[in-house]
């Protein structure tokens, strides 16, 4: 039995599932961040061979989660491919499932993010540099609050991969999270590939200036832990600038 | 031997030793040769004496083909100490000898040059050795090459690094069919696999064995600390005063040490008692080179009159005017333990001194039952393992890189090198599909193949790429990812490993290179650190620096407890120990294993007397809990040591014989390896080896590391999509041969069926489970334990926080009200409950800072 974690922001009842979906039951929306498909074909490129296998497995979950929740919408968050030829190497198998997946939704929106700034070609769905419905804007990178003004709530973003470190009596614990302030939440990244960046790395800390709270994953729970505000270490800047992969 | 020759031997007073005269007749006599000699027999001149009178008589011209003999050594200082060493005969006899040494410090000008006009000797390692024979013009290079000799050669056989030579000889055979091989080694307990590991056909018989006279059997002392004998601990610090007492007696001593962790904390508590102020200086592995390199130095010049070392030390130049070595902590191998001791005074004809300090009860007898194996002269070791599939690949590649060749011709080549000679077909044709394109089921990455076949069945690289890469990844050591240790506004102190850094808070205050130090924060490349600091200090500890118990000295161990005749050899202390467990319970048998069970607190203990090491014992504790939580016994947590294996459970223990039967090598086996982080630190290795991922280049930008891939992601997709791939086959196979030691668990199974399990159920806990109920570093059982500590931690913060939060909540109203003093209270609970329990994290004992 999975059991997902209610929040509300924006007035609205979200649920977040322990695969690293997020559902907005009201609209039957469902969305999912950083799918980075065909990642190992795009390392195979440059002579490392990983295994072929992370866009079966990264679409098979996918599957799992579109029939837990038999969402109407699809909201993909960015970087859903590892590059912008990526939807092009999809192989024939892994594409024909993702079309039948995709045919079985009333709508489909491809945020686009930094790894794929082109729409994918030949598949179902909308693309858009942000999208928005009801008091929600979807975005790939959450957008830093402007000087002196508070981050209007409302914003569903990726990129940054965060996972976040939890000590327990037995060594710390390490997992991808779920992280919010209440007013913006930011998704774990989703693909078989994908790593995580620390919640405490300046870059994701700089969005959540008075902490919040971050959502671990888990194989069938999520495990919540306040933050306080990231403040953390300090780190010379040059190494907050390092893209997420 | 020539006239020049004998002069010069006489000139210094010496006269050759046999073993020097044989080693000469051998290879003089066209054959390859291992010489097995103790430390101090001048083991390294009689390895090039067929060298040097062979240029004295055939003088080699300049240029290309002048190379000679081939010199490799697993340390780069030994390499470039020999050089330096050999410069002194070859001058004063006017021999027409060039010797260069070629490591990875050799600048690239010189290396270059190197190419072009090769020494006469080159002095070189086996990674360097490695690129060497990438070079397109190896083949040439290496034509004119008389010897091959490899020093410390029982140092290399059986690891990855003697994986790699041993491919690397292979390859030599083939380019210089005429070069002999001579081999250098300390007493080993196994000469036979030595041998055809040097042997030019994989076979023992086409290498000659010399064998040096023994050394005169050292002298050696066993110190206990004043007062009680502690029970359990392997610092040894209770002992220090003594230790400390010997340093002031002795002209120089190295004290040796099992841990990085122990040689700070020992190192430490001589300072504290070093009224006298002796020079005395700290050597381990995670240190800068250039601080190592002083401390030798010292020691060289005799500057220094003790030194706390690692096994940093336990290879390494002779340095001659050591006079006593002390070894804190059990020895933990008979051969080990005579290396170490080997370290002092390198004249083979005297005694050398050497004090074993034991720190706990066990430990004593461990160190009775050495000292009775050396008087014995028995050596212990295990022969070498089969060679590594990931390094086969990585060679694989260098081979294509070096140039195009025939899969038939390579196959029979690498047969030649002993630790390949039962190396399938297929699993030579796996790695090199592998290296062709990953070798996938699913032929994705044809496109991208880095190798092509032409007509003639030759494969060929594709393009300059896949060379670049593989000169950036050569060579088998895989670095934990490290930091820099930096003095804020200082030099660089050395590294630890990165899992310990984020386990700190700035303020936080621990013990390395033998300073007390204060966590300062964390710049882009080090962490930064100011003297000084308050608190109770941590010690950084390293995953997996410790060594377990070998087979043999268990056995002795085994025999020492089962026998009370051979008690009188054992302090009075430790005799009442073991009379106290005969009353209570019965001595651990020596055939058949003893099982005790006793409740305790709130639940119910376990304690297996295995003797079979702490690696065993620890896989063994998965394999039993889990056979445990099917049989219904609530297993809550199990512990290690070199001598015991401890459960514990939440009911009692009954049909204990259903826990060791031998089918627990099966199901349970394969559960477990499924899930294991043993398993998983396993592939990342191998899959950096066989170059599958990026090497983590020490210093490497942040931002470089990020693009690296995180091995268990392609681990878990591996596994779940092709689980026979060349990759997870080799990791399983490494892990069952080393990492897990399954054949030791196999042999403690076999023995309970054998002499069967007596198992004694008591009513409290046996003297003899004692020191293992205190050890430190408990293992938790696996299956969901991640996640149960989590769901632990998650309900800890929510009570600690009163429920004040609960989610569902406007979280944004909720965080902007509370204090930040608030949020300081909350933090601290887990945090300290971290401190308490964390696993590898060792702190330094209360008592710190005043020993006595």
């Amino acid at each position: 039995m999975t059991a997902a974690a209610p929040v509300h922001i924006a007035g609205q009842r979200l649920m977040l599932d322990p695969a690293g979906f997020l559902v907005w039951p009201a609209e039957k929306l469902l969305a999912v961040a950083d799918l980075h498909l065909e990642k190992g074909s795009s390392f195979a490129a440059a002579g490392r061979f990983l295994p072929p296998y992370d866009t079966r497995e990264t679409l098979e979950r996918l599957a799992l989660g579109l029939r837990r929740w038999k969402p109407r919408r699809l909201v993909l968050l960015g970087d859903s491919f590892h590059d912008r030829h990526g939807c092009a190497r999809l192989p024939p198998a892994d594409c024909a499932a993702l079309t039948r997946m995709l045919a079985g939704l009333e709508e489909v929106v491809w945020v686009l993010g930094n790894h794929d700034p082109e729409p994918p070609v030949g598949l179902a769905g909308i693309a858009a540099e942000e999208w928005r419905l009801g008091p929600f804007t979807f975005r790939h990178i959450a957008q830093p609050a402007a000087m002196g003004k508070p981050v209007p709530p409302g914003e569903i973003s990726g990129h940054f991969h965060p996972k976040a470190s939890m000590p327990t009596r037995a060594g710390s614990v390490t997992r991808p999270c779920f992280m919010t302030d209440g007013r913006r939440m930011m998704l774990p990244a989703f693909g078989a590939y994908t790593g995580g960046l620390d919640l405490r790395d300046p870059a994701i800390a700089g969005l959540f200036p008075r902490g919040g709270r971050a959502f671990l994953l888990g194989p069938d729970r999520l495990y919540s832990f306040p933050t306080g505000p990231l403040r953390m270490l300090a780190r010379a800047p040059e190494a907050a600038n390092a893209p997420p992969p | 031997m020539p006239e020049l020759f004998r002069d010069w031997f006489a000139a210094r007073g010496w006269s050759p030793r046999p073993h020097q005269l044989a080693l000469l007749d051998a290879v003089q006599g066209g054959s390859s040769a291992l010489l097995v000699a103790p430390t101090g027999g001048g083991k390294t001149l009689a390895g090039f004496l067929p060298s040097l009178v062979d240029l004295h008589e055939n003088p080699r011209p300049e240029g290309m083909g002048s190379l000679h003999t081939l010199y490799i050594s697993p340390l780069k200082a030994l390499a470039v100490d020999i050089a330096r060493n050999l410069t002194a005969p070859v001058e004063a006899m006017g021999l027409p000898i060039r010797i260069e040494t070629r490591t990875g410090d050799t600048p690239a000008n010189r290396r270059a040059r190197q190419r072009v006009d090769p020494p006469n000797f080159l002095l070189t390692t086996p990674e360097s050795l490695a690129l060497l024979l990438t070079l397109p013009d190896a083949a040439e290079m290496f034509s004119g090459l008389h010897a091959i000799v490899v020093d410390e050669i029982h140092a290399l056989a059986g690891s990855k690094r003697g994986d790699q030579l041993a491919l690397g000889l292979a390859r030599l055979a083939t380019l210089a069919p005429e070069a002999r091989r001579i081999g250098l080694s300390a007493t080993v307990a196994h000469p036979g696999p030595l041998r055809a590991y040097l042997s030019p056909t994989g076979l023992a018989k086409d290498v000659a064995l010399v064998q040096g006279a023994p050394g005169a059997p050292p002298s050696l002392d066993i110190l206990l600390p004043e007062g009680r004998l502690p029970w359990g601990g392997h610092m040894g610090l209770a002992s220090m005063p003594e230790v400390y007492r010997r340093i002031r007696g002795a002209g120089v001593t190295i004290v040796f040490v099992n841990t990085r962790a122990q040689a700070e904390l020992c190192f430490q508590a001589l300072w504290r008692l070093n009224d006298d102020n002796l020079p005395i200086g700290l050597h381990h592995g995670s240190l800068t080179v250039e601080q190592r390199r002083k401390v030798e130095a010292a020691m060289a010049d005799g500057r220094l009159r003790a030194v706390v070392a690692t096994a940093s030390l336990d290879l390494g130049i002779d340095w001659g005017a050591v006079d006593q070595v002390v070894q804190v902590g059990a020895p933990k191998g008979v051969s080990r333990l005579l290396q170490r001791i080997g370290r002092a005074n390198h004249r083979m004809d005297e005694a050398s001194q050497a004090v074993l300090v034991p720190a706990n009860r066990f430990e004593v007898i461990e160190c009775v039952a050495a000292r009775q194996a050396i008087d014995a002269h028995e050596l212990d070791g295990d022969p070498p393992r089969e060679g590594g599939l990931d390094v086969l690949c990585q060679h694989i590649l260098a081979c294509a890189v070096a140039g195009p060749f025939h899969p038939d011709d390579l196959y029979a080549e690498i047969l030649r090198a002993a630790p390949y000679a039962k190396l399938t077909r297929k699993d030579f044709d796996d790695a090199l599909r592998f290296v062709e394109d990953g070798g996938y089921a699913l032929q994705s990455y044809d496109r991208f193949r880095r190798l092509f076949r032409d007509s003639e069945g030759l494969i060929h690289i594709r393009g300059p790429a896949a060379a670049r890469q593989l000169r950036m990844n050569l060579g088998t050591i895989v670095e934990t990812p490290l930091l820099k240790v930096r003095l804020r506004g200082g030099p660089v102190l050395g590294e630890v490993e990165e899992w310990f850094v984020s386990t700190l808070s700035p303020g936080d205050c621990f013990i390395f290179a033998g300073q007390l130090l204060r966590f300062e924060g964390l710049d882009a490349l080090a962490c930064l650190v100011s003297r000084g600091g308050e608190g109770e200090p941590r010690v950084p500890a390293y995953a997996g620096s410790r060594m377990p118990l070998t087979t043999h000295l268990a056995a002795r161990v085994r025999g020492i407890l089962h026998d009370p005749a051979a008690w009188p050899a054992l302090p009075e202390s430790v005799r009442e120990w073991l009379r106290l467990q005969q009353h209570a319970s019965i001595m651990p048998p020596r055939d058949g294993l003893l099982v005790e069970t006793f409740p305790r607190g709130e639940r119910w203990f376990l304690v297996a007397y295995c003797f079979e090491g702490r690696l065993a014992h620890q896989s063994l504790g998965m394999l039993v809990t889990k056979r445990m939580e099917h049989l219904g016994m609530a297993p809550l947590g199990y512990l290690a040591t070199d001598y015991v294996l401890a459960a514990w459970c939440a009911f009692e223990p009954q049909g204990i014989e259903r826990l060791f039967e031998e089918d627990i090598l099966g199901e349970e086996l394969e559960e477990w390896m499924a899930e294991s982080s043993m398993l998983r630190r396993t592939f990342r290795n191998i899959a950096t080896i066989a170059g599958l991922i990026e090497k983590n280049h020490p210093g490497q930008e942040k931002s470089g590391r990020a693009m690296t891939m995180n091995a268990d992601l392609i681990y878990d997709v591996l596994r779940r999509h092709e689980p026979d791939h060349i990759l997870l086959r080799a990791t399983r196979r490494e892990a069952s041969a080393g990492l897990t030691d399954v054949a030791r668990i196999a042999l403690i199974l076999a023995r309970a069926r054998a002499g069967g399990i007596r198992h004694m159920a008591l009513p409290r806990p046996s003297p003899l489970s004692v020191p293992a109920l205190i050890e430190e570093g408990r293992e938790w059982v696996a299956g969901g334990a991640e996640d149960a500590l989590l769901a632990e931690a998650a309900a800890l913060v929510a009570d600690a926080t009163d429920g004040a939060e609960i989610f569902g909540e406007l979280l944004a109203e909720v965080t902007e009200s509370i204090p930040p003093r608030g949020d300081r209270d909350r933090a601290r609970k887990p945090r300290d409950a971290k401190r308490r329990n964390s696993r590898f994290i060792r702190s330094a004992p209360k008592n710190y800072g005043a020993p006595k």
